[in-house]
């Protein structure tokens, strides 16, 4: 069933990704890191459908936010992150999904790994503890290209700076601010044995972004003592390797 | 009936290019995985058909490639909307691995190494339908795709192609698997647009 989102508002959260707060009258709730697929219309009737993460918390107002990362050879989402509109309409679908998400009665260590674009269902699942009171201790390495790139800085910062169970660690790949102890660069293992929650508090892991970066986190937290089913990985985009 | 999207015009493909509804064409091999990627060393890999409570065929890595083989092209349908066209696969039949086995079960249900399992009536697995491929493209299919081997059911959604498989559990009664349980149509049906519960 094809629900209709009325655009409320429009963020920019860097230079190439965007924001989309829907008011969705009929939205039944959602669970922090499901998604929803979003149809657009020709005026022909030629349509393309998408699928993106939410990044809002469940809520009464029934809105729904998508952060949208344009790719330079996307069909939908350089529509969405510079035509789109506010008071335009678009359909969406959802939520879908029912394996990557975070409820609020589970009390255990929770370990994000955000590579990118991929934050977005992670930070669903922080807005979710947050609206729900909740005290599950939290982490979050967020791995991403430069500083200009960080999706949601202020609210982490914010966020982190009021709850010490809520811990922030960033990676930068390309470019690290001025005196930024890491060098830039990938992940690696010693990064996630001393930036996630020990094995030994068995928390639940959630790791999130393009192919080869989820490939790489999971084999770390793997590594590190994290068993298989306490991993739960959503991946996108090509993977990078020959096929 | 769909809304306008004021000022969206869209990229079409070939007209000549036909695609379940819903689907647009990649060239790339996306990966959609629930879980870390299992390394499953051909030494130790096994295959069974088992009929819930015996092992009715077990092959190890050996005994499999001693099997007959088969190369097919197919088209490949992700629920998450990208169609492959045209892909390379070698495999052995399933027809060929259930031979000689006699079963009035009507359901199986693959399951996989990393514990993923996925549900289909057995007729879909049979009558040159269906393949447990371990190569692609003319190289061993790669773990992030599900190698050593992994199911091949290429007229359904590609999550009922199981990744990793080890095994096919025959069943006379239905029962889901892993997407099944969680929001994903039962039987997933692309030209069917048979993607969620209730489609």
């Amino acid at each position: 069933m094809w629900r209709v989102g009325t655009v409320a508002a429009l963020h920019d959260e860097t230079a190439t990704a965007r924001t989309i707060t829907l008011e969705v009258p009929d939205w039944p709730g959602h669970i922090a890191g499901q998604h929803v697929d979003v149809r657009v219309t020709a005026s022909d009737g030629y349509s393309a459908v998408r699928s993106y993460s939410i990044a809002s918390a469940p809520n009464p107002e029934k809105h729904v936010e998508l952060t949208i990362e344009r790719l330079p050879d996307g069909e939908v989402s350089p529509y969405l992150t510079q035509e789109v509109a506010t008071s335009d309409r678009l359909e969406l679908r959802g939520p879908i999904g029912g394996w990557f998400v975070w409820r609020p009665q589970q009390s255990e260590p929770i370990q994000l790994i955000a590579g990118g674009s991929g934050i977005v269902p992670l930070m669903a699942m922080i807005r979710a503890r947050v609206s729900a009171g909740s005290s599950a201790p939290f982490r979050l390495l967020y791995s991403v290209r430069e500083p200009g790139a960080v999706f949601y800085r202020d609210e982490l910062q914010s966020l982190s700076d009021q709850d010490r169970s809520l811990i922030l660690t960033y990676a930068y790949t390309r470019a690290a601010p001025e005196g930024w102890a890491r060098p830039p660069g990938r992940i690696d293992a010693a990064l996630v044995a001393n930036t996630t929650w020990p094995s030994k508090l068995v928390p639940t892991c959630y790791v999130c972004g393009p192919t080869p970066f989820v490939e790489s986190a999971a084999g770390f937290l793997s590594a590190c003592g994290n068993s298989p089913e306490k991993i739960k990985t959503e991946r996108f985009g090509p993977t990078g390797g020959k096929k | 009936m769909a809304i306008t999207s004021r000022g969206f015009t869209g990229r079409r493909s070939a007209a000549d290019v036909k695609l379940p509804p819903g689907q647009y064409l990649t060239t790339d091999f996306p990966v959609l995985s629930a879980g870390p990627t299992p390394h499953v060393p051909l030494d130790q890999w096994e295959f069974t058909i088992d009929d819930g409570s015996n092992v009715l065929r077990r092959w190890n890595w050996k005994s499999f490639r001693e099997l007959p083989t088969e190369n097919v092209t197919v088209d490949l349908h992700c629920v998450t909307r990208w169609s492959k066209l045209g892909t390379h696969w070698e495999g052995v039949s399933l027809d060929t691995l259930f031979a000689n086995v006699l079963t009035d079960a009507e359901y199986a249900l693959a399951h996989s190494y990393g514990d993923y399992s996925t549900n289909l009536p057995l007729t879909d697995l049979l009558d040159k339908q269906a393949w447990i491929a371990f190569r692609f493209d003319d190289d061993d299919l790669a773990p992030e795709h599900g190698g050593p081997a992994r199911l091949l059911v290429p007229h359904l959604y590609l999550w009922k192609s199981a990744k990793w498989v080890r095994g096919i559990t025959l069943m006379h009664d239905d029962k889901p698997g892993f997407w099944e349980m969680l929001g994903y149509h039962n039987y997933g049906d692309p030209w069917r647009e048979q993607r969620y519960w209730g489609d």
